[in-house]
């Protein structure tokens, strides 16, 4: 690459070249483990009474006679143009059933996403600036038990108080976003379940990361030259501690669209999660295939954006690999 | 060498739930697969169980005991099947830094890094068929990377060292350098990245076995109690409390243990690594 070429631009380049290579072969890797699940789709549509010429038009049909290197590029090419195929079961695009269920996993990941963010920085917080007192100790050991509960579990647990106990919310389902207050009621405590151990892993890290911009040198500077705590504080240690704070912040997005795909079960929730399990017990590859490779198609984006951020915001970072 | 609080209560619930599952292959309270209709819903505390049965009349403590074994097992079994692959992957990338063999190394490490973990899991329990043998494959498979990575890094830090130069003039070659000074130089910055990986393990294993594609029955384990119980909630919380709380204590505990070993054992190499 030639010398003139912005660092910047140059590092852009560098990583877009290793997410094409990441996206290759996640693709590759899913393709192959799909292709070895045993049964075959056409024999599950039709039963095991159908007649052997019935069977072959419907492989036809669904191009399964082809040989899966043909498969994998017609797939493959599909997913380069938006086209995620055709479910076998349903015979909708299967785009279109991803884009139905995203319109409850996203905004359930978004929900838990704020959820989390809104307890995690000001506990992190709290316990950074008075470190050693017993706010910290309390934050320090709630997160650890956040950490330490296994969400689901949580779910069951929110469930009984305050669905079956209090009434205040719904144990489960959810009813469409014709009314957005009811649909938002729906993923409150879905959103809660998810954003705790999220939120306790962010409180954590905000907490470290703001103790280590404390202890830095311009920290010192700055109260020396007359600014109060709260000013240091809020003009320079937070803004310099954000920066890891971001990274886990993205890279949680990812694991709150995945993870929500047991807290899904749990809620009854027809989001990607229901769609994965109810695809997998179908039978129906197609549908499984396209499903996980978007959401490895989001984590590795997501990665990549928060790369880039990171060295848009530390320039010494550009250089390294 | 330096205290650290969390230590003790770290190792009391380790070892109460190794001793819970050690235990349950020579006695437990009641045979955990025994169905006793007449015996259903017990709340704990009443008469012969302590913890209560579930909706079959089947010893919950008894239950949890045989869960922990199953339990732990899955995870021990996953963070090893992590550090036998991950560790040479790591200490060869190290050795040999900027090479072909490390740029792939850490290629592939990157993209198994890059699969949302549980979605894999999910796909391949889901694939190979759902069961213990295969929970156990598709959690160890991610710790292969965490593994490969950490070695890769602690041990780029140590190949700077004088010894090892001074080990590489004595004609050392980088097999046994790795092996014989790297490897026992990263041994502490492992047991505590294992501790880790351990309780994660256990979160997985009940998350996989909630969902149903873990442990199969009639072997009992946490996860699947808690999903047998969530219909029956309202009028049985005990069946959802315990075992619930088996996982949460169990997990605490690695994770507690793991914060003072890291505390105890060399912090500094544990920064180098980062």
């Amino acid at each position: 690459m030639p010398a003139n070429v912005p660092v910047m631009l140059r590092y852009a380049l560098l990583r877009l070249q290793s997410l094409v290579l990441s996206l290759f072969a996640a693709s590759v890797v899913i393709f192959l483990t799909v292709e070895v699940v045993p049964g075959d789709p056409a024999v599950f549509m039709l039963g095991i009474n159908a007649q052997e010429d019935t069977l072959a038009a419907l492989r036809a049909e669904l191009g399964l006679d082809q040989p899966p290197w043909q498969r994998y590029f017609s797939w493959a090419g599909g997913l380069l143009t938006g086209d995620l195929g055709t479910s076998y079961t349903y015979r909708t695009p299967v785009a279109e059933m991803v884009a139905d269920r995203l319109r409850i996993s996203l905004p359930l990941a978004t929900y838990a996403l704020v959820l989390g963010t809104l307890i995690a920085f000001p506990a992190g917080i709290l316990a950074a600036t008075r470190r050693g007192s017993a706010a910290d100790t309390s934050v320090m050991g709630l997160t650890q038990c956040g950490i330490a509960i296994p969400n689901f579990w949580f779910a069951m647990l929110i469930i009984l108080v305050f669905s079956i106990n209090l009434r205040w919310f719904p144990a489960g389902g959810f009813p469409g976003w014709e009314d957005p207050f009811t649909a938002i009621k729906a993923l409150t405590l879905p959103a809660i379940a998810l954003a705790l151990p999220q939120a306790s892993i962010l409180a954590r890290v905000m907490r470290s990361a703001l103790l280590d911009t404390l202890g830095e040198d311009y920290i010192r500077t700055a109260r020396a030259k007359g600014l109060t705590r709260r000013q240091v504080l809020w003009r320079h240690a937070l803004r310099n501690a954000l920066i890891p704070v971001l990274t886990i912040i993205g890279l949680q997005f990812t694991f709150l669209i995945a993870g929500g795909i047991i807290i899904e079960q749990v809620f009854f929730l027809p989001g990607l999660g229901r769609l994965i399990f109810q695809a997998i017990s179908q039978r129906d590859m197609i549908v499984v295939e396209s499903v996980v490779m978007l959401l490895v198609f989001a984590v590795i984006v997501v990665n990549f954006a928060v790369d880039l951020a990171y060295a848009w915001i530390d320039p010494r970072l550009r250089t390294a690999r | 060498m330096p205290r650290s609080k969390n230590l003790i209560p770290g190792a009391v619930l380790t070892a109460f739930f190794t001793a819970l599952a050690l235990i349950s292959f020579v006695y437990t309270p009641h045979d955990h697969t025994t169905v006793d209709i007449v015996n259903r819903f017990r709340k704990p505390l009443g008469g012969d169980f302590l913890l209560g049965t579930d909706h079959f009349g089947r010893d919950i403590l008894s239950m949890i005991m045989v869960g922990a074994r199953i339990s732990i097992a899955v995870a021990v079994v996953a963070v090893g099947v992590g550090m036998v692959a991950g560790v040479p992957i790591g200490l060869a990338a190290a050795a040999n830094k900027g090479g072909i063999l490390d740029e792939l190394i850490m290629r592939v490490n990157d993209l198994v890094f890059a699969f949302p973990s549980l979605v894999i899991a999910i796909l391949i329990t889901a694939v190979f068929g759902p069961g213990a043998f295969n929970a156990i494959i598709a959690i160890g498979i991610f710790n292969i990377p965490v593994f490969a990575r950490l070695t890769r890094g602690a041990a780029l830090s140590l190949w700077q060292r004088d010894y090892i130069l001074a080990a590489r003039v004595a004609g050392k070659g980088p097999v046994r350098i790795s092996a014989e000074h790297i490897l026992p130089n990263i041994a502490n910055l492992l047991i505590v990245q294992g501790t880790t990986q351990f309780s994660l393990g256990i979160i997985a294993e009940a998350g996989l076995s909630y969902v149903g594609l873990g442990t199969q029955p009639p072997a009992p384990s946490w996860g699947r109690m808690l999903a047998d119980s969530q219909t029956m909630i309202l009028f049985a919380p005990h069946m959802a409390l315990f075992p619930g709380l088996a996982i949460v204590f169990t997990v605490l505990g690695l994770n507690l243990m793991g914060d003072a070993l890291r505390d105890i054992l060399d912090p500094r190499i544990r920064r180098d690594a980062r």
